[in-house]
């Protein structure tokens, strides 16, 4: 018996957590910021060839579990960090959790193009989400039942639009979750009395509902998001463990330079800056 | 004879071998090597069967030790009515990201219960009576053709079939029945059946071509027609099979994940209706695993519930041995 224990013990070797090499930066979080990180990735390693950048998603909270675990050295997210998540790092790195902000974002709800409705108010769809109203004719539209999609709670645009819309209330029973913005946005396309929302960078081939506000409608757009004129818009983050020093600064800073905020444009978001 | 004479006796046996040859003695050495290397790996499978569970449990031990956790999540906040909103009726809702946590189980418990008995209403007869044909009825050229078919369709990522369901299915039905929601727990329930479906026909088959060909040949001298030879002998002979089958089948849709996750709109929802969205326990795992805070009350009941979906099938499969022991039993008269 003693000598099957032994072997056992030799069949399951001791796993060391692996930590991020020298020379190699890895940038892993939300999905929402996947496709610019990356670009930002490929301008900078251009500059930089000796160091490469590492992007992963895996959703805001993967990303700051990361961060807390020591796999990554800088987590995206696309909410900001909960208490509970700056203490573990605190206890866990001595360190306090930095956060920076590097681009803009808007939170857009989506209906079937087919959907004679083009806009609502902040209020109409918060009693939508929280399932008071489940009838379109309720807001103005035809007599069908409201589809109801959500992104999962893992995701930071879902937490944003609970703080933001719902005033940290929970969404309705209804609302079926599903993963990622392509996805909801497939969903709207096959279901015509479906309302959903997700980044601005995704939007396409579906409606886009404007804000109704006291200064009228409002559309998801650049300039609204910037001057704060569209009412649910957010922050997206870059995480890291105490000051950033060596690459990491050097990375960071070129995310935030002109050329950086640049490519924050193109692929869709609002620079910071 | 006392152990120490045995003792000496072998002792004395092992001096009188004779010598083996170079080779011979080799290949004993060989030998003992690949039923040691054997042995090794029936242990690490029974280990690593124990390490699973052991690990699971631990990550949900928390939840009984932990008074944060046992504050956010008791038991009686998993199972009983919470209210949910100021100044509404206490209802089962499971938002276990929220300034307050509600933790009900009941509407996963619903949702697994929902497309499990879906896939099982669909593929339990579609098996059988599948086997049953290829067993008994089938030309031997269309058995040959029909077998391998049916164990290619086991052979299709989870993956695959969700998207299928997810895409194709989920249409199809809502065109045809006038669903509210596209997808619910019919499309994910027969998107499970299809998983199901070959996994039951196997063992089914092969059970049912495990019955002895004297009964059947006694039955057909009695004068009963091939069709109830077929259904009055020869399934009943090979029930204890079929209930394996059934129960193989009933334990891969209440663990199936990737299937419900993409067809069945993940909404807890606690209702009777199948056309309503729901959300099984496994894809809540799935979905919500990648977020969770690490060491977190809610990461706690995600392994808890990891613990329950085995714990279920762990009882499944106990109920069902005892049940095949006994209709084994009725069907030979106490002989085996």
């Amino acid at each position: 018996m003693k000598k099957y224990i032994a072997s056992l013990l030799v069949l399951f070797p001791f796993v060391l957590p692996t930590e991020a090499q020298a020379g190699t930066l890895s940038v892993k979080g939300s999905d929402t910021m996947v496709i610019l990180s990356q670009r930002w990735a490929e301008e900078f390693m251009k500059k930089n060839a000796a160091t490469k950048v590492q992007v992963t998603g895996g959703g805001s909270g993967t990303g700051l579990a990361a961060l807390i675990n020591g796999t990554t050295d800088i987590a995206m997210s696309s909410r900001p960090i909960k208490e509970a998540e700056t203490e573990k790092i605190r206890t866990q790195f001595k360190a306090t959790a930095e956060q920076v902000a590097v681009a803009k974002d808007g939170v857009t709800f989506y209906v079937n193009e087919k959907n004679p409705l083009n806009a609502l108010t902040v209020e109409q769809l918060k009693g939508i989400y929280l399932g008071d109203i489940t009838n379109w004719k309720e807001v103005g539209g035809a007599d069908a039942s409201i589809v109801l999609y959500s992104r999962e709670n893992s995701s930071g645009t879902y937490v944003f639009v609970k703080d933001h819309l719902l005033n940290g209330e929970d969404y309705a029973a209804q609302a079926q979750t599903l993963p990622g913005t392509a996805a909801v946005v497939n969903a709207i396309t096959q279901e015509k009395n479906g309302i959903g929302y997700g980044g601005a960078a995704y939007a396409k081939g579906i409606k886009e509902l404007k804000i109704k506000t006291s200064s009228g409608e409002v559309a998801p757009t650049a300039e609204n998001i910037k001057s704060g004129k569209y009412p649910l818009s957010r922050d997206l983050y870059f995480y890291l463990r105490g000051k950033p020093t060596g690459e990491v600064k050097t990375f960071i800073d070129f995310a935030l330079s002109d050329e950086g905020q640049q490519i924050v444009n193109k692929v869709g978001y609002f620079p910071v800056k | 004879m006392d152990r120490e004479a045995l003792m000496q006796q072998s002792l004395a046996e092992t001096v009188v071998v004779p010598q083996l040859s170079p080779t011979a003695r080799r290949r004993q050495i060989r030998e003992k090597a690949i039923a040691g290397i054997i042995t090794l790996m029936a242990f690490t499978g029974i280990a690593a069967l124990v390490l699973i569970i052991v690990f699971v449990a631990k990550e949900a031990l928390a939840l009984f030790t932990d008074a944060h956790a046992r504050e956010e999540a008791s038991f009686s906040k998993m199972f009983l009515p919470q209210v949910a909103r100021q100044g509404r009726p206490p209802t089962f809702t499971w938002q276990p990201v929220s300034s307050i946590p509600k933790v009900s189980m009941i509407p996963l418990f619903i949702g697994t219960l929902k497309t499990t008995f879906v896939s099982m209403l669909v593929a339990v007869p579609l098996g059988v009576a599948g086997a049953l044909f290829a067993a008994e009825f089938a030309p031997r050229r269309l058995r040959e053709f029909l077998k391998p078919i049916i164990e290619l369709l086991a052979g299709i990522p989870s993956v695959v079939l969700g998207f299928f369901a997810l895409m194709v299915l989920a249409t199809l039905l809502q065109d045809t029945f006038g669903f509210t929601y596209r997808l619910n727990a019919v499309v994910a329930g027969l998107g499970l059946a299809l998983a199901i479906v070959p996994v039951i026909f196997t063992v089914a088959e092969d059970a049912l071509t495990a019955v002895p060909r004297s009964y059947r040949e006694a039955s057909l001298a009695l004068g009963a027609t091939p069709w109830e030879t077929a259904w009055k002998v020869v399934l009943p002979a090979a029930a204890p099979g079929i209930l394996a089958a059934c129960v193989l089948g009933f334990g891969r849709a209440i663990g199936e994940t990737m299937i419900i996750l993409m067809a069945s709109g993940n909404a807890a929802i606690v209702s009777s209706s199948l056309g309503d969205s729901v959300r099984s326990l496994s894809a809540t795992i799935a979905a919500e695993m990648g977020e969770v805070v690490v060491g977190s009350p809610h990461y706690s009941l995600l392994f808890f519930i990891g613990v329950e979906l085995f714990v279920f099938t762990f009882v499944l499969n106990m109920v069902a041995s005892v049940w095949t022991k006994k209709v084994l039993k009725r069907l030979t008269g106490g002989a085996s």
